[in-house]
């Protein structure tokens, strides 16, 4: 894609028809809770569009996100966001290696500087000095630095970037961050999720060109138009969690009658994302229609709360360790205290001594 | 703090606490009481004092005619109360969970008309103290803070399973902090009789049945 040409020109040129941007348009309108009328303001502003410059960093990470990315079908809306965008550096997904790869994220700071968007992907390991991960000598930390410093805006791809995610996970040995940990004079939205919706990650990008603007965000900095609502808000499983019909295995009359995975761990309640509505798999189904409860992936510090496959109402520690041992103790404590009162009781009875009137009349 | 991090903290270390504080707390009170024993009582015993011991504390709770009120509401919480903690799907997890056993659940709308009961009469309960004035002189500030540790964690865990307030994941969290509150609380307060009325009971029935007083 030229530098110069608009979007529109671009797609035709990809032999992408109106038709099928506009629906794209559409979709994005409706996964932004913006009202129907609002996708052709969406067609026009992107129609219009000057590609904006993209850098994708990629820390701590295992490249699901991008895999989520790219693993869209084709003509996809994520596909198109892409060639929509230049997306200047990114380790996975560009040609160039080596020096050539680290000039063109220096070439896209510099031609863009102020306007850039920058979208890291992975925790940023802090222990040793930045030591545990470096790209070309250079420390994730201080990569993240330089490049955030000259950035419009950040998008945390993915629980690490957004929450600390898998490497944040207790013990931490490498000292991992989030980026909002780690910056904090620049716009950052989280579009946490392990990995991320896909149509949510293009949605940020949507917005951020149709309206040159950041879409509102709830209080961890996630778009409130995807994770406004719980997956079991949305879940279809809903009205038998509330009938209080629960799968009890995954392969039981409950499970098969597609009654609630509550009691089999789903984290669905306490989480936040599109999941329920959005889908994977270019709208196939989403986990909990697959039978698997929802492991929570798109909160913070999910890895830490438990197994997955343990009831929110339950508690991730070892209880009845605790209560043999509080049992043992506190019998100990009670038969102390007990027989410190009994022996405190006959040293008073040792004490004490009889008064006969003939005393009180010696006196 | 998220409120992930706050309902991970509740419902994991810090449930855990709770947990031991309440059986140390409540082993101490009770083998406190136990082993101190009492005089031997050396009248000659008229009747025998297990059975009216033991009828006593039935009886205890039987209701007087004039009191039907508080009765009434008395017994609408307290069953309410330990129906919920026992027969709502999501507790009964707790227990499989943490100590291995588990019973059939309630059906979910039936808890929830039981809860809303329970909190009216908690409330009602409440009243009385407000109103009656012997109730009122009589009541202490920890009478007041017994009733509150005992009413949140029913209102909060209404809260939570109609998705009431800002947060599920947050009000959540507080339904579990107010449950560790009330464990914690449990073995200093009031609250203890929960254990300790079935002594005070058979010990006043076996002092009358011994006396040859019938109970
Ligand atoms: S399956 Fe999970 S998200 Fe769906 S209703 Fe049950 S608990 Fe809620
Ligand atoms: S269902 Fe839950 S765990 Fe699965 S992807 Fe969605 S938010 Fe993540």
């Amino acid at each position: 894609m030229k530098q110069d040409e608009t979007l529109a020109e671009h797609l035709q040129g990809q032999g992408i028809s109106r038709r099928g941007f506009l629906k794209f348009c559409a979709a994005t309108a409706s996964m932004l809770a913006l009202s129907p009328g609002m996708a052709g303001a969406i067609a026009d502003a992107l129609g219009k569009a000057r590609r904006p410059s993209v850098i994708w960093l990629s820390f701590q990470e295992c490249t699901g996100c991008t895999e989520s990315l790219t693993r869209s079908h084709n003509p996809s809306v994520e596909s198109l966001i892409l060639s929509a965008i230049s997306l200047d550096y990114h380790h996975t997904l560009q040609a160039a290696s080596g020096t050539a790869a680290e000039e063109a994220r220096e070439q896209a700071m510099h031609d863009n500087k102020g306007e850039y968007l920058l979208v890291v992907d992975g925790s940023i390991p802090t222990g040793a000095g930045g030591g545990y991960s470096t790209i070309a000598g250079i420390s994730n930390l201080q990569m993240l630095e330089e490049t955030a410093k000259d950035a419009a805006a950040i998008i945390s791809v993915g629980t690490c970037a957004a929450f600390g995610g898998i490497p944040y996970a207790n013990p931490n040995p490498t000292g991992a961050r989030s980026v909002m940990d780690l910056i904090h004079d620049k716009p950052i939205v989280n579009v946490p999720g392990c990995p991320p919706i896909p149509i949510v990650i293009t949605g940020v990008l949507s917005h951020y060109l149709t309206f040159g603007s950041l879409p509102e965000l709830d209080n961890l900095n996630r778009p409130l138009s995807f994770f406004g609502d719980t997956i079991h808000d949305r879940c279809y499983r809903r009205p038998f969690y509330d009938q209080g019909k629960f799968a009890k295995t995954f392969d039981d009359e409950g499970a098969r009658n597609g009654w609630c995975l509550y009691e089999l761990g789903c984290k669905g309640p306490t989480t936040h994302n599109a999941c329920a509505t959005a889908k994977w798999n270019n709208g196939v189904s989403f986990p909990i229609e697959s039978g698997h409860g929802c492991i929570g992936c798109s909160e913070p510090n999910f890895w830490d709360a438990g197994s997955f496959y343990q009831a929110i109402s339950s508690s991730p520690e070892d209880l009845s360790r605790a209560a043999t041992g509080a049992i043992i103790a506190g019998a100990a404590a009670g038969a102390g205290v007990g027989l410190y009162n009994k022996y405190k009781q006959s040293r008073a009875k040792d004490k004490h001594y009889t008064v006969t009137t003939k005393d009180m009349e010696d006196s | 703090m998220s409120s992930l991090e706050l309902l991970t903290w509740a419902r994991g270390p810090a449930l855990q606490a709770a947990l031991v504080i309440f059986i140390i707390g409540m082993l101490i009170r009770v083998l406190e009481i136990l082993l101190l024993g009492r005089k031997t009582d050396l009248t000659r015993a008229r009747a025998g004092q297990m059975g009216p011991g033991l009828r006593t504390i039935f009886s205890r709770s039987l209701p007087v005619s004039g009191t039907w009120k508080q009765h009434l509401s008395g017994y609408l919480w307290h069953i309410g109360f330990i129906v919920v903690l026992l027969f709502y799907a999501p507790h009964i997890q707790l227990f499989k969970q943490g100590f291995n056993i588990a019973w059939p659940a309630l059906p979910t709308s039936l808890i929830d008309i039981i809860t809303i009961v329970t909190m009216a009469a908690l409330v009602f309960s409440l009243s009385l103290r407000f109103t009656d004035p012997v109730r009122r002189m009589l009541s202490t500030v920890g009478d007041y803070f017994s009733w509150l540790v005992t009413f949140l964690p029913v209102a909060t865990g209404y809260m939570a399973f109609h998705n009431v307030g800002p947060d599920y994941t947050l009000v959540l969290a507080l339904h579990i902090m107010s449950v560790n509150l009330l464990l914690v609380v449990f073995p200093f307060t009031k609250l203890s009789h929960a254990i300790t009325f079935l002594f005070s009971r058979w010990y006043n029935g076996a002092n009358a049945g011994r006396k040859g007083v019938r109970v």
